[in-house]
């Protein structure tokens, strides 16, 4: 027997360390301080420049201990855990401890626990204990609950009580951290984070996730039908604003114009207007000059298309749009790439900046071409999430702050009324106790046995 | 500009009012007491005034919005908090050395708001992320919470200057509440304070994933509150499950409003945050 013992006092030992304030109070200041590292360190960023800041050595130890992604690391993870488990025994322990009073239909008072109380009030009356009765207990009845009454020598003790209740408030302060740490796990289980970044008019399926990088294909297709973004008279941004388009199977299946605050939602996937950029557009304007008569023709042209340039001056095809294109190995920006074939002449690559408009002057052909006009268009950035854990994390919300509330604010308050004939008047005595705030009781009391001494 | 106009006053009347009280505490002087309280309410109706104004002009302006929307804005509030829970202590525990610490605490944060060349206390329209309901029920939540933790600061500095001597001492001390009411009081203040505490993280996650769409991120802002709520989560625990009480209570209470004036000024010293101010 003597194993089962020593396992049994393992496990009452592991019991009563979960049990423990102590540990509370530890875990507590643990979490704390170690919360402070990962806001030092910079977290998630590029392994480089954690050598370029910290230095080899340091970089590797601080990589062991998970210090680049802190709040996910293991010993991080254990303190939670342990938090969660020792709020979890601790509110067992108690409630099993106060099961007689917590959950109890009918409770029992006992007059001696009223005697002696600080904050007690006494006063006298002339009516006899029998007037009175009828009429104290009919007031208690209304302002408290399970109210009783005990015959006692030459008069009567009546007892009432208010919150008894509010002892489950510290529970569900409890209960809402567990939540909240549940329904933040099962998003990390069963949801995702992750963005796309779609062309105006363009549709994508695919996002990729933040932490992975990875692909995921959605279970319809997001539609960017328009963008725009508009601006304060100061330069501040005012408003980026999506027309998106949901499809399944090429159906539409939902529209909504998001703005930063307003998602859409569809089938548990939220779909958040992030951010925004431009891109260069695959179609410009284009002028031809011919160099013997100066005439000026222009004309709109796609990547891909091929033209005759008037006055047999050739050919040219539009073949690319390169960004930060280099001519000679000098950077001139984003530029049109064509190839210009000249009637008789071997073709040859021409660089078109859209910066420079005058850059081809210098190639000193008989045309000189230049971008007359170029669209950019805007792609919008989403943040594409799943979060199926949101509802049970704003449930903790809610049951936090209610929880926290009643904790703090309200009591479980007793009173006791005792009514004892003494010559020919009745002496009364009014006490009361609370699990908390004592001061409130004792203002509780004053107004109780002024309300007494006023009942006709 | 009627408000910036009405909160410089504020600035100035506070300063006195702080002046005014630690006057009545030194002096011993009920009746310089009383004028204290009267500044001191003439200060919140000019800070109310102003922020009032504040809001009128920005609609005026053409962009129209609560004025609790940065650092210069949310200094008033936590200002006008503080004097706000300090007039209601003063007068339900009939009490104006409080004042003497609360008051300068106030005045402090008001001249913060006016004089640091970093704050522009221009009124700015509102970037995309920041047009949200939530957005002010973050704000007033947790500068209420806030300024309730600046008061019990506040109480907590007086019951460790009184501790160690004895309740009749009949020093500058002596005309403090006597140390038991001190140290509920701050009991009372922190309990408060967690409260809308709770409340302001609460709100910011919902804003957060209203936004983001994620309501929790491990930004460093994120995290001190957090950090924050974990030093008074400790404290309360202390004293309600272990009895803890005086200058153990009184030293907790400084290291949490350490980590509130961290969490409000000294998150935007650390490397890689992601700024409010931005997008992505």
């Amino acid at each position: 027997m003597a194993p089962q013992s020593t396992s049994n006092g393992l496990l009452d030992a592991v019991w009563n360390l979960l049990a423990s304030i102590r540990l509370t109070f530890v875990l507590l200041l643990s979490l704390a301080a170690t919360s402070i590292v990962g806001t030092l360190i910079p977290q998630n960023s590029d392994p480089a420049a954690y050598v370029a800041a910290f230095g080899e050595t340091l970089y590797r130890f601080f990589s062991i201990l998970g210090l680049f992604d802190m709040y996910h690391s293991w010993w991080f993870q254990v303190l939670i855990v342990l938090l969660a488990a020792n709020i979890i025994v601790c509110s067992a322990d108690r409630i099993s401890l106060q099961r007689n009073i917590l959950f109890v239909r009918k409770p029992r008072f006992q007059a001696a626990r009223f005697q002696n109380l600080p904050g007690r009030v006494e006063f006298q009356d002339e009516r006899p204990p029998e007037a009175l009765r009828g009429l104290y207990e009919a007031y208690l009845s209304r302002t408290t609950r399970s109210v009783q009454a005990e015959a006692g020598d030459a008069g009567f003790s009546l007892f009432g009580e208010t919150g008894r209740w509010t002892r489950f408030g510290v529970y569900a302060v409890h209960l809402s951290v567990v939540l909240l740490l549940i329904g933040g796990l099962i998003g990390s289980i069963f949801g995702f984070d992750g963005f796309a970044t779609i062309p105006e008019g363009e549709t994508v399926q695919q996002i990729t996730l933040r932490n992975s990088g990875e692909r995921l294909r959605l279970p319809f297709a997001i539609r960017c039908d328009d963008f725009d973004v508009s601006f304060y008279e100061t330069g501040a941004p005012k408003e980026f604003r999506s027309s998106l388009t949901l499809l399944e199977n090429g159906r539409p299946v939902a529209q909504k114009d998001i703005v930063v605050n307003d998602p859409l939602r569809y089938q548990g996937i939220s779909i958040f207007q992030s951010s925004y950029g431009t891109l260069p557009s695959r179609e410009a304007v284009l002028s031809f000059t011919s160099r013997s008569t100066g005439m000026v023709y222009t004309k709109e042209m796609k990547i891909g298309e091929e033209i005759a340039i008037p006055e047999t001056l050739g050919t040219f095809a539009l073949t690319d749009l390169r960004p930060n294109a280099q001519f000679r190995g000098h950077p001139v920006g984003d530029a049109f790439i064509g190839r210009l074939t000249p009637p008789d002449g071997t073709p040859e690559e021409v660089v078109l900046p859209i910066r420079f408009p005058t850059f081809d002057r210098m190639r000193r052909g008989d045309v000189v071409i230049a971008v007359d006009q170029f669209k950019e268009r805007h792609y919008t950035g989403l943040q594409v999430n799943k979060d199926p854990g949101v509802d049970i994390v704003y449930v903790g919300f809610v049951l936090m702050i209610a929880g926290c509330y009643v904790t703090f604010f309200r009591s479980h308050q007793q009173v006791c009324i005792q009514a004892s004939r003494q010559g020919s008047v009745t002496r009364v005595t009014v006490g009361g106790t609370a699990n908390k705030n004592k001061a409130a009781m004792e203002r509780r009391i004053q107004r109780l046995s002024a309300a007494l001494k006023q009942l006709k | 500009m009627t408000s910036s106009l009405l909160l410089s006053a504020t600035t100035f009347i506070y300063g006195f009012a702080g002046f005014v009280y630690v006057f009545a505490w030194v002096f011993r002087k009920a009746s310089v007491g009383r004028l204290a309280t009267w500044v001191a309410l003439i200060g919140l109706a000019a800070n109310t005034a102003g922020m009032a104004f504040r809001w009128v002009e920005s609609y005026q302006m053409g962009f129209g919005h609560a004025p609790l929307s940065n650092l210069y804005e949310s200094l008033i509030f936590f200002a006008w908090t503080i004097i706000a829970i300090y007039l209601y202590i003063e007068r339900r525990y009939g009490n104006r050395v409080i004042g003497a610490f609360s008051a300068p605490l106030a005045f402090l944060a008001m001249a913060y708001a006016s004089l640091s060349p970093n704050i522009s206390d221009r009124i700015q329209p509102l970037i995309p992320a920041l047009k949200s309901n939530w957005l002010i029920a973050h704000v007033i939540t947790c500068f209420i919470g806030y300024g309730a933790f600046a008061v019990a600061c506040g109480v907590s500095l007086m019951y460790l200057l009184k501790s160690g001597r004895g309740e009749g001492d009949g020093g500058l001390v002596g005309r403090f509440p006597s140390s038991s009411v001190l140290d509920e009081l701050t009991h009372q203040l922190v309990m408060f304070g967690f409260l809308f505490l709770s409340a302001g993280i609460i709100t910011g996650a919902v804003w957060a994933n209203s936004a983001w769409g994620r309501y929790w991120g491990w930004d460093p802002k994120e995290t001190w509150s957090l950090i924050t709520w974990f030093i008074y989560a400790a404290l309360l625990h202390a004293r309600m499950m272990r009895g803890w009480r005086g200058r153990r209570i009184a030293y907790l209470t400084l290291v949490g409003f350490a980590a509130v004036l961290f969490t409000y000024f000294g998150v935007n010293l650390l490397p890689g945050l992601h700024s409010y101010q931005s997008m992505q």
